[in-house]
């Protein structure tokens, strides 16, 4: 036993223990910042609350379409990124040969990594003119008259484009780490359900993807966790509405959600009330993105528990 | 599918054996290649949906690269990656203060990260046993912290230091991308030491060197290449953060004057220039956006590249 044994052990337990301390520090500050709303407005009042007038003598603030705006621009996204996500990790762990997986893989990897102030950028200046033209103008002249959900006269910026977009951006998350479920799925159930007669999409569907049921969902709900908390790419596309404008009636409007709310304001807020009323937005956000985060985890670990598969 | 077509041979060929004097079989072996032929075209149809799902998923991320790649070329100069921005709308001035702030905060961030983030997958890895509570806690938590939302960070940032130092600063800058790239360190640490061998522990137990040099200077170095790119790719994932940046580091016209002061950082860059109605402005926001590409994009690539590579060269 060397003396520096003793020092460097308390040197590492050190830095997990500061690393605990980070995660209580979050909650500290986030709870402190926002106690004067929550003091005016009652945590109920606050939640349920539609109005956001800072103008000093009248304000008021309420969370309630931004929260509406956060769960239905991340469902529109959840509602097209899973499904896809799904067919992406099936077609590489089993369809796609060798030659095929290793570059499909890399380049899923890769769109994993784009930043996503540029998915924002990118949807601003092209990908809102094709939802337009190809996909928001034909689904309002056909269906706008009859079917409320296509009512709005289509803009582009919306609560619709928004949720296409997190989609675009959730798809590379959720399918490497589905990818990576697959492949530790042992072969033997997949032989044993070849040597029954099934087909590769019935070997898929009876022994492979129940086998990691858990650990899609967990997967899936990482990628929930990453939709709900997504604040530049949805600032730049999603319309900016304020208070009641902000709850959507239709594909089409424009929405607002915690985190965009929080981005647009909060160098502009007009008083310390704002402020913690901005801060306020950012702890019902944290407690949604925490309730999501720890039940994904829970499914995770059941599933792997020898190798976690990283939801980075 | 080899296993599908030996299925189809075997029944062709039953089929062919006793064709004549059993009416019934015959009926049945029909109705089963009726339905064997419905299986293979469910079979055939998820192939191609699922190819399908693969081109959806390709199609931004070509016309990302195309369209960043096109439309930010022609923005960038010596002037552009140099100077400081002109008047709001007049399409002068360049992004010098952008690139230069990314490199501060986020270099500044690395180094609050990296030591607390290795020492944490150390820990994990090499000291805490199997069942050990804390361990357990430490790890889960590392792993929530992965899934907070970027602007909470931000707001951590704001309130434990802006407040508290009284100034936009490159420190509370860098303290929030920190927060967000310790669980990141943490976790690839561990999982990379978690997979040298127990021998090589063991070999350095019997010559009866103290424990802490064998985790640093025996496992970790053993591990140091896997450690090393997973730090390079998370630095890539804090390199692309705005949210956190916009209420530590405020954005500024300036070059970096001290770490108290507001500084500027390319992503928080890219967003102001989006806002801006000018068409001068989202140009140079392509450029912007095309340096910021050229950087996460260039130290994934190159990464992978080179960990192939020292893979190939071991084997």
């Amino acid at each position: 036993m060397s003396k520096f044994d003793g020092i460097f052990k308390w040197i590492i337990v050190g830095a997990a223990v500061y690393t605990l301390f980070l995660l209580a520090l979050i909650f500290f500050a986030v709870g402190d910042g926002s106690i004067a709303i929550f003091s005016k407005e009652g945590i109920i009042g606050f939640i349920t609350g539609t109005d956001w007038n800072a103008v000093y003598g009248r304000e008021s603030f309420g969370a309630l379409p931004y929260i509406i705006g956060t769960l239905v621009s991340s469902g529109i996204a959840m509602a097209i990124g899973v499904p896809v996500s799904l067919g992406i990790a099936i077609f590489l762990s089993e369809i796609a040969g060798k030659k095929i997986r290793t570059p499909l893989s890399f380049i899923v990897e890769l769109l994993a990594a784009v930043p996503s102030i540029i998915y924002g950028f990118w949807a601003l200046f092209v990908f809102r003119f094709w939802m337009i033209d190809y996909i928001e103008r034909p689904l309002h002249d056909l269906f706008g008259g009859t079917i409320p959900l296509f009512a709005k006269t289509p803009f582009g910026l919306d609560v619709f484009t928004a949720g296409v977009v997190l989609a675009i951006m959730i798809i590379p998350i959720i399918s490497s780490i589905v990818r990576e479920l697959l492949q530790v799925v042992p072969s033997i159930q997949r032989e044993a359900a070849y040597s029954l007669g099934a087909t590769r999409w019935e070997t898929t569907k009876i022994a492979v993807l129940p086998y990691m049921k858990s650990g899609i969902l967990g997967a899936t709900i990482i990628g929930l966790g990453r939709a709900i908390g997504e604040t530049m790419l949805v600032t730049l596309i999603i319309g900016n509405a304020i208070g009641l404008n902000a709850i959507p009636t239709s594909l089409f409007s424009q929405s607002q959600t915690l985190s965009s709310l929080i981005a647009n304001e909060f160098n502009e807020a007009a008083s310390d009330l704002h402020l913690s009323a901005l801060i306020g937005l950012g702890a019902v956000l944290l407690v949604l993105a925490m309730v999501i985060n720890v039940f994904a985890r829970i499914l995770v670990y059941k599933m792997v528990k020898t190798s976690p598969v990283g939801g980075m | 599918m080899p296993k599908d077509k030996g299925n189809q041979d075997r029944k062709q060929d039953k089929g062919n054996q006793i064709p004549n004097y059993v009416n019934t079989q015959k009926t049945i072996l029909t109705m089963m290649e009726k339905k064997y032929k419905k299986r293979d075209y469910i079979n055939k149809s998820v192939t191609i949906i699922s190819i399908a799902c693969v081109i959806f998923a390709i199609i931004p991320l070509t016309s990302i690269l195309f369209e960043v790649v096109k439309n930010g070329i022609s923005a960038i100069s010596l002037e552009f990656l140099t100077e400081r921005p002109g008047a709001i709308g007049s399409g002068k001035g360049g992004i010098g203060p952008a690139i230069q702030g990314t490199l501060i905060v986020v270099g500044l961030g690395s180094l609050m990260a990296i030591p607390v983030g290795v020492l944490t997958g150390v820990y994990l890895s090499e000291y805490a046993s199997g069942n050990n509570k804390f361990a357990f806690g430490v790890r889960f938590f590392n792993d929530v912290l992965t899934g907070l939302p970027s602007i909470i960070v931000g707001i951590v940032g704001y309130i434990a230091i802006v407040l508290v130092i009284g100034s936009f600063s490159v420190i509370a800058g860098a303290f929030s991308l920190s927060l967000i790239m310790i669980p990141l360190v943490t976790r690839i640490t561990e999982e990379t030491l978690k997979v040298v061998p127990n021998s090589i522990r063991e070999a350095a137990h019997a010559l009866g060197i103290p424990k802490w040099r064998i985790s640093l200077f025996i496992v970790l170095k053993t591990a140091l290449s896997g450690v090393l790119t997973g730090i390079v790719l998370s630095i890539a994932r804090i390199a692309g953060e705005t949210a956190p940046l916009i209420m530590t580091i405020l954005g500024t016209s300036l070059f970096f004057t001290s770490f108290t002061g507001p500084v500027d950082a390319l992503p928080l860059r890219i967003w102001r220039l989006a806002s801006q109605p000018y068409e001068s402005a989202n140009a140079q926001g392509w450029g912007a956006a095309l340096i910021l590409i050229l950087i996460v994009l260039g130290l994934n690539i190159g990464l992978r590249l080179l960990s192939r590579k020292n893979i190939a060269s071991k084997h």
